[in-house]
């Protein structure tokens, strides 16, 4: 999910125009004369990693592309060209559309739950306490481990009857499910969600308290003079001074969101009766286990799709603000 | 000279209440994992919250006399070690010119790589597959999943490398282009150092995204050439019944990548926050 960090700033071609501008004027007239000389040291340092990003990224997902329009079952020519047929199929597909609205309830209830959660911790982990940052180490341990490390000691704590969940709940007195939290459909989304949000609070509390450092404490002494409580502070100082921290953090959270594939494999593998389907489960599952690659490649374009238009428009409609704030 | 004294911004028992209820929840599972790599499977059925008592050894002692284990610890460490290398020096050497130069395409050539951060490895992964089973012959190979890796990794590598190298002073480069060096050479011998904590910061992050993944090796992968990831994964579902050594495993999974994180911390955090705010 580090991957698509710096995207909305990236994209702001203002921004990176001021950047390189300063020097422009200086270079421009050491290099005449050596123009080609030049050409062919820009070609020599960007050559390894263009044909990086040519090779791995942008042929397979032509590639993908090229695959959606065919119903090909993994040997043999490519030859049976069926058009948008595989779209039409996959967004007919209940799972599908199923898998669809599954990643967009885990995007909302992220924003729901875990932003409120994680600012709440971050404003309180930003208070002057002992041990604060053994504190902040420790809420950053799970984002550390892999995803499916993590979600194996869940599945295990998860296990029906035996799992150590199960018991200290039913040892107080809470009813358990029958088949396990994962393993009955109405709650096996909530669950996954559950662990996601324990694995990825500690990112939001970082980021969230990494821009608290920035609000000048005297902010805080000048409100505390004028008679403001603590609460008032961090309401209508604090909370808004890092807003552009919260607005990308919601960024990645969503396009992380849309990619969820790991926990879930692991927990559930998509189920109890697709329960926990997600595009990325589905896609794996039509591409590896059922070799239907004209399947597995519409549904990839469609996730790109959604992923790109929900980049663009939050782009347009949130993060603008914050570069122009800026400029 | 210390602040006055006084309540405001100071936590009372009730913080202090929360941030335990923290650290038990966060820290609670990895516990869990960690405690229960040294009971049997009938301590675990019996008493799964206490203490072991008493304490087994064999869980973790079996998981590393294991070759199985080391095979995918040394996979996991090539594969992830050449994923680093690769994004690493070809992301400071496209990121340079980026920076540094001017010319027509400088940004319609940054926008390849941003546009590059808006694909998730997963639209890819089919043909992604195929392209290193079939079309490269690299099944198998800790090349195979280091390079389409190392490219994933490209795009935050350049967006984060720019502005460091942009930012570098200017002097230094017009005072060794005076003395005679070469782009090149002012690039091995200026650039180069001068951006290692840049260099430290994405290399890491490369390295953890390298160790901690999953789908990419899960499909490129098979046997001996597995990673740690698979390995506990392959583990759980194989010995299931034997939950107190998927435990075992498990935990030692996890160490290294605490490790890593808890001596480059301050580089992880800073990398993720220089990140975000671009």
């Amino acid at each position: 999910m580090t991957r698509v960090t710096a995207a909305p700033e990236a994209t702001d071609p203002g921004a990176a125009v001021t950047r390189g501008g300063a020097h422009t004027s200086r270079v421009t007239r050491r290099r005449r004369g050596g123009k080609r000389r030049q050409r062919l040291e820009i070609l020599l340092f960007v050559t390894p990693a263009l044909a990086l990003m040519a090779i791995f990224v942008l042929y397979p997902v032509f590639s993908a592309t090229r695959m959606s329009l065919y119903s090909w079952k993994g040997f043999g020519p490519m030859d049976d060209f069926v058009g948008l047929d595989n779209y039409l199929r996959v967004l007919s597909d209940d799972v599908f559309t199923d898998a669809v609205m599954h990643n967009f309830i885990i995007v909302f209830a992220s924003i729901a739950v875990q932003l409120p959660l994680g600012l709440a911790l971050a404003l309180l982990l930003n208070r002057r306490i002992k041990g604060r940052g053994v504190l902040r180490t420790i809420v950053f341990v799970p984002y550390v481990l892999a995803e499916v490390i993590a979600g194996v000691v869940w599945f295990q704590l998860l296990q029906p009857r035996t799992g150590l969940l199960e018991r200290m709940l039913s040892s107080v007195g809470i009813p358990v499910p029958e088949q396990g939290f994962l393993g009955t459909p109405d709650l096996a989304l909530a669950t996954v969600f559950v662990v996601l949000t324990w694995k990825y609070l500690g990112l939001a509390v970082l980021l969230f308290l990494a821009g608290l450092q920035g609000v000048p404490d005297e902010l805080h002494e000048a409100a505390q003079l004028d008679g403001a409580s603590w609460w008032q502070v961090q309401r209508r100082i604090a909370v808004p001074l890092i807003a552009p921290t919260i607005r990308t953090w919601i960024f990645l959270s969503m396009i992380g969101s849309l990619q969820l594939f790991d926990m879930v494999w692991i927990l559930t593998g998509g189920g109890p009766a697709n329960a926990t389907t997600t595009m990325v489960t589905y896609l794996i599952s039509m591409g590896t286990q059922r070799s239907n690659y004209g399947i597995a490649g519409a549904a990839s374009v469609v996730l790109f799709l959604i992923g790109f238009a929900m980049a663009v428009a939050y782009q347009a409609l949130v993060l603008r603000r914050d570069t122009k704030a800026d400029a | 000279m210390a602040r006055r004294p006084t309540r405001y911004g100071q936590g009372g028992p009730f913080v202090y209440l929360v941030a335990l209820l923290v650290v038990a929840v966060t820290l609670g599972p990895v516990l869990y994992g960690a405690l229960g790599g040294f009971r049997t499977n009938a301590q675990l059925a019996r008493d799964p919250a206490g203490l072991p008592d008493p304490w087994v050894f064999s869980n973790y002692t079996n998981v590393l006399s294991s070759p199985a284990f080391w095979q995918y610890t040394l996979n996991s460490t090539a594969i992830a070690l050449i994923t680093t290398v690769v994004a690493v020096l070809a992301g400071v050497m496209a990121a340079y010119p980026l920076a540094r130069y001017q010319f027509k395409l400088r940004e319609p050539l940054f926008l390849v790589f941003v546009l590059g951060l808006l694909f998730p490895a997963a639209v890819a992964i089919i043909p992604l597959f195929i392209l290193v089973t079939q079309d490269l012959a690299l099944a198998n190979t800790w090349w195979g999943v280091a390079l389409p890796q190392a490219a994933f990794a490209l795009p935050v590598t350049v967006v984060i490398l720019r502005p460091f190298l942009a930012a570098l002073p200017k002097e230094l480069e017009e005072a060794a282009m005076l003395d005679g060096a070469t782009r090149v050479g002012i690039f091995w011998r200026i650039a180069l150092p001068l951006s290692m904590p840049a260099l430290v910061t994405v290399g890491v992050l490369a390295f953890v995204t390298s160790w901690n993944a999953y789908l990419l090796p899960l499909l490129l992968l098979r046997g001996d050439t597995r990673t740690l990831p698979l390995g506990v994964a392959d583990f759980s579902t194989q010995y299931s019944a034997d939950t107190a050594g998927v435990l075992a495993f498990t935990t030692i999974a996890m160490i290294p990548a605490l490790v890593l994180f808890l001596a480059m911390q301050g580089r992880i955090v800073s990398g993720l926050q220089g990140a975000v705010k671009g």
